[in-house]
Protein backbone atom coordinates (compact mmCIF):
# COMPACT_ATOMS: atom_id res chain seq x y z
CA UNK A 1 0.00 0.00 0.00
CA UNK A 2 1.37 3.39 -0.86
CA UNK A 3 2.20 5.85 1.89
CA UNK A 4 -0.69 8.04 0.83
CA UNK A 5 -3.16 5.18 1.06
CA UNK A 6 -1.85 4.11 4.43
CA UNK A 7 -2.42 7.61 5.75
CA UNK A 8 -5.93 7.66 4.36
CA UNK A 9 -6.74 4.33 5.87
CA UNK A 10 -5.57 5.52 9.27
CA UNK A 11 -7.67 8.65 9.02
CA UNK A 12 -10.69 6.63 8.04
CA UNK A 13 -10.26 4.23 10.96
CA UNK A 14 -9.84 6.99 13.53
CA UNK A 15 -12.62 9.00 11.94
CA UNK A 16 -15.13 6.20 11.96
CA UNK A 17 -14.35 5.17 15.51
CA UNK A 18 -15.05 8.74 16.58
CA UNK A 19 -18.20 8.75 14.47
CA UNK A 20 -19.39 5.57 16.16
CA UNK A 21 -18.80 7.13 19.56
CA UNK A 22 -20.72 10.19 18.48
CA UNK A 23 -23.66 8.26 17.09
CA UNK A 24 -23.85 5.49 19.64
CA UNK A 25 -26.29 7.30 21.94
CA UNK A 26 -28.59 7.88 18.99
CA UNK A 27 -28.42 4.20 18.13
CA UNK A 28 -29.28 3.23 21.70
CA UNK A 29 -32.21 5.60 21.68
CA UNK A 30 -33.66 4.33 18.42
CA UNK A 31 -33.11 0.66 19.13
CA UNK A 32 -34.82 0.77 22.49
CA UNK A 33 -37.87 2.58 21.23
CA UNK A 34 -39.09 -0.58 19.57
CA UNK A 35 -38.56 -3.04 22.37
CA UNK A 36 -40.85 -4.41 24.98
CA UNK A 37 -40.05 -3.76 28.59
CA UNK A 38 -38.48 -7.11 29.30
CA UNK A 39 -36.33 -6.86 26.18
CA UNK A 40 -34.83 -3.59 27.36
CA UNK A 41 -34.24 -5.14 30.72
CA UNK A 42 -32.45 -8.06 29.11
CA UNK A 43 -30.11 -6.16 26.86
CA UNK A 44 -30.04 -2.47 26.13
CA UNK A 45 -27.58 -2.74 23.28
CA UNK A 46 -29.24 -5.44 21.23
CA UNK A 47 -31.34 -4.89 18.17
CA UNK A 48 -35.04 -5.36 18.79
CA UNK A 49 -36.55 -8.71 17.87
CA UNK A 50 -39.69 -7.12 16.49
CA UNK A 51 -40.31 -3.63 15.33
CA UNK A 52 -43.47 -2.43 16.95
CA UNK A 53 -44.57 1.11 16.36
CA UNK A 54 -47.03 1.08 19.21
CA UNK A 55 -44.83 3.21 21.41
CA UNK A 56 -44.53 5.79 18.69
CA UNK A 57 -48.24 6.23 18.26
CA UNK A 58 -48.68 6.37 21.99
CA UNK A 59 -45.89 8.92 22.35
CA UNK A 60 -47.26 11.17 19.61
CA UNK A 61 -50.58 11.14 21.37
CA UNK A 62 -49.29 11.68 24.92
CA UNK A 63 -46.89 14.42 23.89
CA UNK A 64 -49.52 16.15 21.81
CA UNK A 65 -46.70 16.18 19.32
CA UNK A 66 -48.51 17.50 16.28
CA UNK A 67 -49.76 20.50 18.21
CA UNK A 68 -46.35 21.12 19.78
CA UNK A 69 -44.70 20.84 16.38
CA UNK A 70 -47.08 23.41 14.94
CA UNK A 71 -46.44 25.70 17.90
CA UNK A 72 -42.66 25.42 17.56
CA UNK A 73 -42.91 26.01 13.83
CA UNK A 74 -45.01 29.13 14.25
CA UNK A 75 -42.90 30.68 16.99
CA UNK A 76 -39.60 29.87 15.28
CA UNK A 77 -40.65 31.02 11.81
CA UNK A 78 -42.22 34.31 12.90
CA UNK A 79 -39.37 35.11 15.29
CA UNK A 80 -36.64 34.42 12.77
CA UNK A 81 -38.32 36.38 9.98
CA UNK A 82 -38.75 39.44 12.18
CA UNK A 83 -35.23 39.12 13.58
CA UNK A 84 -33.74 38.99 10.09
CA UNK A 85 -35.64 42.02 8.88
CA UNK A 86 -35.12 44.18 11.95
CA UNK A 87 -31.46 43.36 12.47
CA UNK A 88 -30.64 43.89 8.77
CA UNK A 89 -32.36 47.26 8.84
CA UNK A 90 -30.67 48.30 12.05
CA UNK A 91 -27.24 47.13 10.97
CA UNK A 92 -27.47 49.01 7.69
CA UNK A 93 -28.16 52.28 9.46
CA UNK A 94 -25.56 51.57 12.14
CA UNK A 95 -22.89 51.03 9.49
CA UNK A 96 -23.72 53.82 7.05
CA UNK A 97 -24.75 56.71 9.25
CA UNK A 98 -21.85 58.36 11.03
CA UNK A 99 -22.84 60.09 14.20
CA UNK A 100 -22.07 59.86 17.89
CA UNK A 101 -25.58 58.74 18.73
CA UNK A 102 -25.50 55.96 16.18
CA UNK A 103 -22.16 54.72 17.43
CA UNK A 104 -23.48 54.73 20.97
CA UNK A 105 -26.45 52.62 19.97
CA UNK A 106 -24.18 50.13 18.24
CA UNK A 107 -21.97 49.80 21.29
CA UNK A 108 -25.08 49.31 23.38
CA UNK A 109 -26.04 46.32 21.26
CA UNK A 110 -22.53 44.89 21.35
CA UNK A 111 -21.87 45.32 25.06
CA UNK A 112 -25.19 43.78 26.08
CA UNK A 113 -24.30 40.56 24.26
CA UNK A 114 -22.47 39.70 27.45
CA UNK A 115 -25.60 39.84 29.58
CA UNK A 116 -26.71 36.28 30.28
CA UNK A 117 -30.40 35.45 30.10
CA UNK A 118 -30.32 34.37 33.73
CA UNK A 119 -29.63 37.93 34.88
CA UNK A 120 -32.73 39.21 33.16
CA UNK A 121 -35.25 36.38 33.32
CA UNK A 122 -36.70 37.19 36.71
CA UNK A 123 -37.43 40.90 36.24
CA UNK A 124 -38.40 40.25 32.62
CA UNK A 125 -41.20 37.87 33.48
CA UNK A 126 -42.56 40.25 36.05
CA UNK A 127 -42.26 43.24 33.73
CA UNK A 128 -43.88 41.47 30.80
CA UNK A 129 -46.71 40.28 33.02
CA UNK A 130 -47.72 43.91 33.38
CA UNK A 131 -48.17 44.27 29.63
CA UNK A 132 -51.74 43.25 29.22
CA UNK A 133 -54.98 44.63 27.93
CA UNK A 134 -57.80 42.85 29.66
CA UNK A 135 -60.41 44.23 27.32
CA UNK A 136 -59.17 42.18 24.38
CA UNK A 137 -57.80 39.35 26.49
CA UNK A 138 -54.24 40.04 25.45
CA UNK A 139 -51.20 39.40 27.60
CA UNK A 140 -47.50 39.10 26.93
CA UNK A 141 -47.25 36.17 29.24
CA UNK A 142 -48.76 32.87 28.23
CA UNK A 143 -49.06 33.94 24.61
CA UNK A 144 -47.13 33.31 21.43
CA UNK A 145 -46.73 37.01 20.71
CA UNK A 146 -45.15 37.56 24.08
CA UNK A 147 -42.78 34.66 23.52
CA UNK A 148 -41.91 35.91 20.04
CA UNK A 149 -41.40 39.45 21.34
CA UNK A 150 -38.95 38.22 23.96
CA UNK A 151 -37.10 35.82 21.65
CA UNK A 152 -36.55 38.69 19.24
CA UNK A 153 -35.35 40.96 22.03
CA UNK A 154 -32.67 38.51 23.08
CA UNK A 155 -31.34 37.60 19.72
CA UNK A 156 -31.21 41.05 18.15
CA UNK A 157 -27.78 41.93 19.56
CA UNK A 158 -25.95 39.01 18.04
CA UNK A 159 -27.81 39.19 14.72
CA UNK A 160 -27.13 42.91 14.39
CA UNK A 161 -23.51 42.22 15.22
CA UNK A 162 -23.28 39.65 12.41
CA UNK A 163 -24.94 41.91 9.84
CA UNK A 164 -22.80 44.84 10.92
CA UNK A 165 -19.59 42.90 10.46
CA UNK A 166 -20.65 41.82 7.00
CA UNK A 167 -21.90 45.18 5.85
CA UNK A 168 -18.72 46.98 6.83
CA UNK A 169 -16.94 45.33 3.93
CA UNK A 170 -19.61 46.14 1.35
CA UNK A 171 -18.76 49.25 -0.71
CA UNK A 172 -21.17 52.18 -0.57
CA UNK A 173 -20.86 52.83 -4.29
CA UNK A 174 -23.90 50.79 -5.31
CA UNK A 175 -26.09 52.60 -2.82
CA UNK A 176 -24.71 55.97 -3.80
CA UNK A 177 -25.43 55.25 -7.45
CA UNK A 178 -28.98 54.32 -6.60
CA UNK A 179 -29.44 57.50 -4.64
CA UNK A 180 -28.29 59.58 -7.57
CA UNK A 181 -30.79 57.71 -9.68
CA UNK A 182 -33.50 59.00 -7.37
CA UNK A 183 -34.30 55.96 -5.22
CA UNK A 184 -35.47 56.62 -1.70
CA UNK A 185 -33.96 54.85 1.30
CA UNK A 186 -36.55 52.08 1.46
CA UNK A 187 -35.98 51.18 -2.18
CA UNK A 188 -32.23 51.18 -1.71
CA UNK A 189 -32.54 48.83 1.23
CA UNK A 190 -35.03 46.52 -0.38
CA UNK A 191 -33.56 46.35 -3.88
CA UNK A 192 -29.83 46.63 -3.25
CA UNK A 193 -28.66 46.23 0.32
CA UNK A 194 -30.78 43.29 1.45
CA UNK A 195 -30.06 41.11 -1.60
CA UNK A 196 -26.33 41.72 -1.21
CA UNK A 197 -26.50 40.45 2.34
CA UNK A 198 -27.93 37.09 1.35
CA UNK A 199 -24.97 35.01 2.66
CA UNK A 200 -25.09 36.53 6.11
CA UNK A 201 -28.88 36.34 6.14
CA UNK A 202 -28.58 32.59 5.72
CA UNK A 203 -26.19 32.46 8.65
CA UNK A 204 -28.37 34.63 10.87
CA UNK A 205 -31.48 32.68 9.96
CA UNK A 206 -29.96 29.26 10.60
CA UNK A 207 -28.31 30.14 13.89
CA UNK A 208 -31.53 31.68 15.17
CA UNK A 209 -33.69 28.79 13.97
CA UNK A 210 -31.55 26.28 15.86
CA UNK A 211 -31.48 28.39 19.02
CA UNK A 212 -35.19 29.21 19.12
CA UNK A 213 -36.40 25.74 18.10
CA UNK A 214 -34.42 24.11 20.91
CA UNK A 215 -35.00 26.75 23.57
CA UNK A 216 -36.50 25.44 26.80
CA UNK A 217 -35.89 28.06 29.46
CA UNK A 218 -37.63 31.12 28.01
CA UNK A 219 -40.75 29.28 26.79
CA UNK A 220 -40.99 27.48 30.13
CA UNK A 221 -41.23 30.83 31.87
CA UNK A 222 -43.69 32.37 29.42
CA UNK A 223 -46.05 29.60 28.33
CA UNK A 224 -48.27 28.18 31.02
CA UNK A 225 -51.15 26.85 28.92
CA UNK A 226 -50.37 23.25 27.86
CA UNK A 227 -51.97 23.88 24.48
CA UNK A 228 -49.27 26.42 23.67
CA UNK A 229 -46.30 24.22 24.50
CA UNK A 230 -43.40 24.11 22.11
CA UNK A 231 -41.56 20.87 21.47
CA UNK A 232 -38.93 21.20 24.24
CA UNK A 233 -41.69 21.90 26.76
CA UNK A 234 -43.91 19.02 25.71
CA UNK A 235 -40.89 16.71 25.70
CA UNK A 236 -40.02 17.78 29.21
CA UNK A 237 -43.48 17.08 30.63
CA UNK A 238 -43.83 13.90 28.66
CA UNK A 239 -40.52 12.55 29.88
CA UNK A 240 -41.31 13.48 33.44
CA UNK A 241 -44.57 11.59 33.29
CA UNK A 242 -43.30 8.42 31.63
CA UNK A 243 -39.74 8.08 32.88
CA UNK A 244 -40.04 4.48 33.92
CA UNK A 245 -41.56 3.44 30.62
CA UNK A 246 -38.29 3.73 28.79
CA UNK A 247 -39.50 2.40 25.45
CA UNK A 248 -42.22 5.03 25.39
CA UNK A 249 -39.78 7.72 26.48
CA UNK A 250 -37.28 6.74 23.82
CA UNK A 251 -39.95 6.74 21.14
CA UNK A 252 -40.92 10.23 22.20
CA UNK A 253 -37.34 11.43 22.00
CA UNK A 254 -36.85 9.91 18.55
CA UNK A 255 -39.96 11.71 17.30
CA UNK A 256 -38.62 14.96 18.67
CA UNK A 257 -35.33 14.56 16.85
CA UNK A 258 -36.75 13.57 13.46
CA UNK A 259 -37.64 17.10 12.29
CA UNK A 260 -34.19 18.32 13.28
CA UNK A 261 -32.47 15.49 11.40
CA UNK A 262 -34.58 16.08 8.30
CA UNK A 263 -33.82 19.79 8.44
CA UNK A 264 -30.14 18.96 8.85
CA UNK A 265 -30.03 16.55 5.92
CA UNK A 266 -31.69 19.06 3.64
CA UNK A 267 -29.73 22.14 4.65
CA UNK A 268 -26.58 20.46 5.86
CA UNK A 269 -24.16 22.40 3.72
CA UNK A 270 -25.78 25.71 4.58
CA UNK A 271 -25.92 24.95 8.26
CA UNK A 272 -22.28 24.09 8.60
CA UNK A 273 -21.16 26.97 6.48
CA UNK A 274 -23.49 29.27 8.39
CA UNK A 275 -22.06 28.11 11.68
CA UNK A 276 -18.54 28.70 10.39
CA UNK A 277 -19.12 32.28 9.34
CA UNK A 278 -21.14 32.98 12.46
CA UNK A 279 -18.31 31.78 14.62
CA UNK A 280 -15.64 33.70 12.79
CA UNK A 281 -17.43 37.02 13.16
CA UNK B 1 -39.02 68.99 4.83
CA UNK B 2 -35.36 69.38 4.08
CA UNK B 3 -33.02 66.52 3.29
CA UNK B 4 -31.32 66.38 6.63
CA UNK B 5 -34.54 66.06 8.58
CA UNK B 6 -35.79 63.46 6.14
CA UNK B 7 -32.64 61.44 6.57
CA UNK B 8 -32.95 61.63 10.35
CA UNK B 9 -36.55 60.48 10.14
CA UNK B 10 -35.73 57.51 7.95
CA UNK B 11 -32.79 56.58 10.16
CA UNK B 12 -35.08 56.67 13.12
CA UNK B 13 -37.69 54.50 11.43
CA UNK B 14 -35.12 51.91 10.51
CA UNK B 15 -33.80 51.75 14.02
CA UNK B 16 -36.90 52.19 16.10
CA UNK B 17 -38.72 48.81 15.98
CA UNK B 18 -35.63 46.81 16.91
CA UNK B 19 -34.61 49.32 19.54
CA UNK B 20 -38.07 49.31 21.08
CA UNK B 21 -38.16 45.56 21.48
CA UNK B 22 -34.55 45.40 22.63
CA UNK B 23 -34.89 48.09 25.26
CA UNK B 24 -38.01 46.54 26.72
CA UNK B 25 -36.75 42.97 26.74
CA UNK B 26 -33.13 43.47 27.76
CA UNK B 27 -32.26 46.96 28.98
CA UNK B 28 -35.22 47.78 31.20
CA UNK B 29 -35.39 44.36 32.91
CA UNK B 30 -31.63 44.40 33.43
CA UNK B 31 -31.70 47.79 35.12
CA UNK B 32 -34.76 46.78 37.12
CA UNK B 33 -32.98 43.61 38.16
CA UNK B 34 -29.98 45.58 39.27
CA UNK B 35 -32.14 47.75 41.47
CA UNK B 36 -34.18 44.83 42.82
CA UNK B 37 -31.03 43.04 43.91
CA UNK B 38 -30.54 45.74 46.52
CA UNK B 39 -34.05 45.40 47.91
CA UNK B 40 -36.28 42.81 49.55
CA UNK B 41 -38.50 42.56 46.50
CA UNK B 42 -41.07 39.79 46.69
CA UNK B 43 -41.13 39.15 42.99
CA UNK B 44 -44.41 40.84 42.29
CA UNK B 45 -45.18 44.41 43.19
CA UNK B 46 -43.04 47.33 44.23
CA UNK B 47 -45.41 48.15 47.03
CA UNK B 48 -43.86 47.45 50.40
CA UNK B 49 -40.41 46.78 48.96
CA UNK B 50 -37.58 48.19 50.99
CA UNK B 51 -34.05 49.05 50.12
CA UNK B 52 -31.71 46.68 51.93
CA UNK B 53 -28.36 47.61 50.46
CA UNK B 54 -25.81 44.84 50.26
CA UNK B 55 -27.71 42.47 52.52
CA UNK B 56 -28.69 40.10 49.70
CA UNK B 57 -25.14 39.93 48.44
CA UNK B 58 -23.74 39.16 51.86
CA UNK B 59 -26.37 36.48 52.36
CA UNK B 60 -25.69 34.65 49.15
CA UNK B 61 -22.00 34.29 49.86
CA UNK B 62 -22.84 32.75 53.19
CA UNK B 63 -25.22 30.30 51.58
CA UNK B 64 -23.42 27.01 51.23
CA UNK B 65 -25.54 25.79 48.37
CA UNK B 66 -24.84 28.86 46.27
CA UNK B 67 -21.11 28.72 46.85
CA UNK B 68 -21.15 25.02 46.00
CA UNK B 69 -23.06 25.60 42.80
CA UNK B 70 -20.62 28.31 41.84
CA UNK B 71 -17.61 26.14 42.51
CA UNK B 72 -19.24 23.30 40.62
CA UNK B 73 -19.90 25.54 37.64
CA UNK B 74 -16.30 26.72 37.69
CA UNK B 75 -15.07 23.15 37.75
CA UNK B 76 -17.50 22.19 35.00
CA UNK B 77 -16.46 25.14 32.83
CA UNK B 78 -12.76 24.49 33.36
CA UNK B 79 -13.06 20.84 32.34
CA UNK B 80 -15.29 21.66 29.41
CA UNK B 81 -12.96 24.32 28.10
CA UNK B 82 -10.03 21.94 28.01
CA UNK B 83 -11.80 18.84 26.74
CA UNK B 84 -14.03 20.56 24.20
CA UNK B 85 -11.26 22.65 22.68
CA UNK B 86 -8.73 19.84 22.53
CA UNK B 87 -11.36 17.49 21.16
CA UNK B 88 -12.71 20.04 18.72
CA UNK B 89 -9.21 20.83 17.48
CA UNK B 90 -8.39 17.15 17.04
CA UNK B 91 -11.59 16.56 15.09
CA UNK B 92 -10.96 19.64 12.96
CA UNK B 93 -7.45 18.47 12.15
CA UNK B 94 -8.77 15.07 11.19
CA UNK B 95 -11.58 16.36 9.06
CA UNK B 96 -9.44 18.87 7.15
CA UNK B 97 -7.16 16.12 5.88
CA UNK B 98 -7.97 15.27 2.32
CA UNK B 99 -9.50 11.84 2.32
CA UNK B 100 -12.75 10.41 1.16
CA UNK B 101 -15.46 10.62 3.75
CA UNK B 102 -13.99 13.61 5.55
CA UNK B 103 -16.97 15.79 4.74
CA UNK B 104 -19.41 13.10 5.82
CA UNK B 105 -17.59 12.63 9.12
CA UNK B 106 -17.69 16.37 9.63
CA UNK B 107 -21.46 16.33 9.33
CA UNK B 108 -21.71 13.51 11.87
CA UNK B 109 -19.53 15.23 14.46
CA UNK B 110 -21.56 18.42 14.24
CA UNK B 111 -24.91 16.71 14.66
CA UNK B 112 -25.16 16.56 18.48
CA UNK B 113 -25.00 20.33 18.48
CA UNK B 114 -28.27 20.62 16.60
CA UNK B 115 -30.27 18.64 19.08
CA UNK B 116 -31.66 20.53 22.03
CA UNK B 117 -29.81 20.20 25.32
CA UNK B 118 -32.92 18.94 27.04
CA UNK B 119 -33.32 16.00 24.66
CA UNK B 120 -29.64 15.15 24.91
CA UNK B 121 -29.91 15.12 28.68
CA UNK B 122 -32.79 12.67 28.55
CA UNK B 123 -31.03 10.33 26.11
CA UNK B 124 -27.97 10.21 28.30
CA UNK B 125 -30.06 9.75 31.41
CA UNK B 126 -31.29 6.54 29.86
CA UNK B 127 -27.75 5.51 28.97
CA UNK B 128 -26.29 6.17 32.39
CA UNK B 129 -29.09 4.59 34.33
CA UNK B 130 -29.68 1.58 32.10
CA UNK B 131 -26.86 0.83 29.70
CA UNK B 132 -24.22 1.42 32.33
CA UNK B 133 -25.92 -0.81 34.86
CA UNK B 134 -26.24 -3.61 32.33
CA UNK B 135 -22.66 -3.22 31.14
CA UNK B 136 -21.49 -3.46 34.71
CA UNK B 137 -23.41 -6.66 35.32
CA UNK B 138 -22.45 -8.28 32.03
CA UNK B 139 -18.77 -7.41 32.17
CA UNK B 140 -18.52 -7.82 35.90
CA UNK B 141 -17.08 -4.32 36.21
CA UNK B 142 -19.64 -3.01 38.63
CA UNK B 143 -17.27 -0.53 40.16
CA UNK B 144 -16.87 1.26 36.83
CA UNK B 145 -20.22 0.68 35.23
CA UNK B 146 -23.16 1.45 37.46
CA UNK B 147 -25.81 4.12 37.52
CA UNK B 148 -23.56 7.14 37.53
CA UNK B 149 -26.47 9.40 38.27
CA UNK B 150 -26.77 7.95 41.77
CA UNK B 151 -23.34 9.10 42.79
CA UNK B 152 -22.52 12.81 43.22
CA UNK B 153 -19.02 12.54 41.80
CA UNK B 154 -19.92 10.38 38.86
CA UNK B 155 -23.04 12.38 38.13
CA UNK B 156 -20.85 15.45 37.75
CA UNK B 157 -18.66 13.59 35.27
CA UNK B 158 -21.81 12.51 33.46
CA UNK B 159 -22.61 16.20 33.00
CA UNK B 160 -19.11 16.83 31.68
CA UNK B 161 -19.35 13.94 29.23
CA UNK B 162 -22.64 15.14 27.80
CA UNK B 163 -21.39 18.72 27.65
CA UNK B 164 -18.28 17.70 25.76
CA UNK B 165 -20.26 15.41 23.44
CA UNK B 166 -22.49 18.30 22.57
CA UNK B 167 -20.08 21.21 22.20
CA UNK B 168 -17.14 19.58 20.47
CA UNK B 169 -18.89 19.66 17.11
CA UNK B 170 -19.46 23.39 17.16
CA UNK B 171 -15.94 24.20 18.29
CA UNK B 172 -14.66 21.86 15.60
CA UNK B 173 -16.38 24.09 13.05
CA UNK B 174 -14.59 27.16 14.38
CA UNK B 175 -11.23 25.45 14.04
CA UNK B 176 -12.04 24.12 10.59
CA UNK B 177 -12.66 27.68 9.43
CA UNK B 178 -9.35 28.78 10.92
CA UNK B 179 -7.40 25.92 9.39
CA UNK B 180 -8.93 26.55 6.00
CA UNK B 181 -7.91 30.17 6.28
CA UNK B 182 -4.23 29.34 6.53
CA UNK B 183 -2.82 30.06 3.09
CA UNK B 184 -1.45 27.02 1.36
CA UNK B 185 1.61 28.96 0.31
CA UNK B 186 2.78 29.23 3.89
CA UNK B 187 2.44 25.50 4.47
CA UNK B 188 4.18 24.68 1.20
CA UNK B 189 7.04 27.05 1.96
CA UNK B 190 7.59 25.44 5.32
CA UNK B 191 7.60 21.99 3.72
CA UNK B 192 10.31 23.14 1.31
CA UNK B 193 12.25 24.46 4.25
CA UNK B 194 12.19 20.97 5.68
CA UNK B 195 9.71 21.34 8.51
CA UNK B 196 8.11 18.09 9.64
CA UNK B 197 4.47 17.64 10.64
CA UNK B 198 4.94 18.49 14.30
CA UNK B 199 7.03 21.60 13.54
CA UNK B 200 4.52 22.77 10.98
CA UNK B 201 1.74 22.35 13.48
CA UNK B 202 3.46 24.01 16.38
CA UNK B 203 5.23 26.92 14.76
CA UNK B 204 2.96 27.81 11.89
CA UNK B 205 -0.55 26.56 12.35
CA UNK B 206 -1.01 27.20 16.05
CA UNK B 207 0.15 30.83 16.06
CA UNK B 208 -2.05 31.62 13.05
CA UNK B 209 -5.02 30.03 14.75
CA UNK B 210 -4.91 32.13 17.89
CA UNK B 211 -7.94 34.23 16.86
CA UNK B 212 -9.89 30.99 16.55
CA UNK B 213 -8.75 29.94 20.00
CA UNK B 214 -10.08 33.23 21.34
CA UNK B 215 -13.47 32.46 19.84
CA UNK B 216 -13.44 28.81 20.86
CA UNK B 217 -12.49 29.64 24.44
CA UNK B 218 -15.02 32.45 24.68
CA UNK B 219 -17.77 30.25 23.33
CA UNK B 220 -16.98 27.31 25.62
CA UNK B 221 -16.63 29.47 28.72
CA UNK B 222 -19.87 31.37 28.32
CA UNK B 223 -21.90 28.34 27.24
CA UNK B 224 -20.57 26.16 30.05
CA UNK B 225 -21.45 28.70 32.70
CA UNK B 226 -24.92 29.20 31.31
CA UNK B 227 -25.62 25.46 31.09
CA UNK B 228 -29.16 24.64 32.21
CA UNK B 229 -31.00 22.31 29.82
CA UNK B 230 -28.59 19.38 30.14
CA UNK B 231 -28.36 19.91 33.88
CA UNK B 232 -32.13 19.78 34.20
CA UNK B 233 -32.69 16.76 31.99
CA UNK B 234 -29.71 14.65 33.02
CA UNK B 235 -29.54 15.07 36.77
CA UNK B 236 -32.03 17.74 37.79
CA UNK B 237 -29.46 18.72 40.37
CA UNK B 238 -29.41 15.23 41.83
CA UNK B 239 -28.56 13.17 43.59
CA UNK B 240 -29.89 15.34 46.41
CA UNK B 241 -28.83 18.67 44.91
CA UNK B 242 -25.18 17.74 44.51
CA UNK B 243 -25.01 18.53 40.82
CA UNK B 244 -26.82 21.82 40.82
CA UNK B 245 -25.00 24.17 38.49
CA UNK B 246 -25.30 27.89 38.92
CA UNK B 247 -28.18 28.58 36.53
CA UNK B 248 -30.27 25.91 38.19
CA UNK B 249 -29.44 27.38 41.55
CA UNK B 250 -30.59 30.84 40.47
CA UNK B 251 -33.72 29.41 38.86
CA UNK B 252 -34.67 27.36 41.91
CA UNK B 253 -33.98 30.19 44.32
CA UNK B 254 -36.43 32.33 42.40
CA UNK B 255 -39.14 29.98 41.22
CA UNK B 256 -39.07 27.19 43.81
CA UNK B 257 -38.04 29.02 46.96
CA UNK B 258 -39.62 32.31 45.89
CA UNK B 259 -36.65 34.35 47.10
CA UNK B 260 -36.74 36.66 44.16
CA UNK B 261 -34.47 39.48 45.32
CA UNK B 262 -31.89 36.97 46.49
CA UNK B 263 -32.01 35.15 43.16
CA UNK B 264 -31.60 38.42 41.34
CA UNK B 265 -28.53 39.26 43.41
CA UNK B 266 -27.10 35.86 42.48
CA UNK B 267 -27.75 36.51 38.81
CA UNK B 268 -25.98 39.88 39.00
CA UNK B 269 -22.93 38.20 40.50
CA UNK B 270 -23.20 35.64 37.71
CA UNK B 271 -23.22 38.43 35.14
CA UNK B 272 -20.21 40.13 36.71
CA UNK B 273 -18.23 36.89 36.73
CA UNK B 274 -19.01 36.16 33.10
CA UNK B 275 -18.15 39.70 32.12
CA UNK B 276 -14.83 39.68 33.96
CA UNK B 277 -13.78 36.31 32.58
CA UNK B 278 -14.81 37.19 29.04
CA UNK B 279 -13.06 40.55 29.04
CA UNK B 280 -9.92 39.08 30.62
CA UNK B 281 -9.84 36.17 28.25
CA UNK B 282 -10.38 38.24 25.11
CA UNK B 283 -7.76 40.83 26.04
CA UNK B 284 -5.16 38.18 26.82
CA UNK B 285 -5.87 36.39 23.58
CA UNK B 286 -5.81 39.56 21.53
CA UNK B 287 -2.32 40.27 22.75
CA UNK B 288 -1.17 36.94 21.46
CA UNK B 289 -2.70 37.17 18.04
CA UNK B 290 -0.28 36.99 15.19
CA UNK B 291 -1.37 38.99 12.21
CA UNK B 292 -0.26 37.89 8.80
Amino acid sequence: MSKENKKHLLFNIIGWVMALLTLYPIYIMIVNSFKGRSEIFADVTALPSTYSFEYYTKAIDKMNFLKAFGNSLFVTAVSVIIIVILSAMSAWVLVRVKSKGITAIFYLYVVTMLIPFQSVMIPLTQYMARWKIDAINFSMMNSFWGLIFMQIGFRLSFSIFLYHGFLKSVPVSLEEAAMIDGCNHWQIFYKIVFPIMKPITTTVAILNVIAIWNDYLLPSLVLVNPELRTIPLSTFYFFGEFTIQWNLAMAGLVITIIPVIIFYIICQKNIIEGAISGAVK
Amino acid sequence: MNRKTKKRLVTGMFLFPALFIFVNVVIIPFVMGLVYSFTDWDGFSLVGTNFVGLENYIRIFKEEKFVNSFMLSFKFTFLNVILVNVGGLALALLVTQKFKGAKFLRAIYFMPNLIGGLILGFIWQFIFSNLFVQLGEKLGLTNIFFDWLDDPDRAFWALVIVGVWRMSGYVMIIYIAAIQNIPNTVIEASKIDGANVWQRFRSIMLPLMVPAFTIGLFFTVSNSFKQYDINLALTNGGPYGTTELITMNIYNTAFSHHQYALAQAKSIIFFVVIMVISVLQVSISKRKEVEM
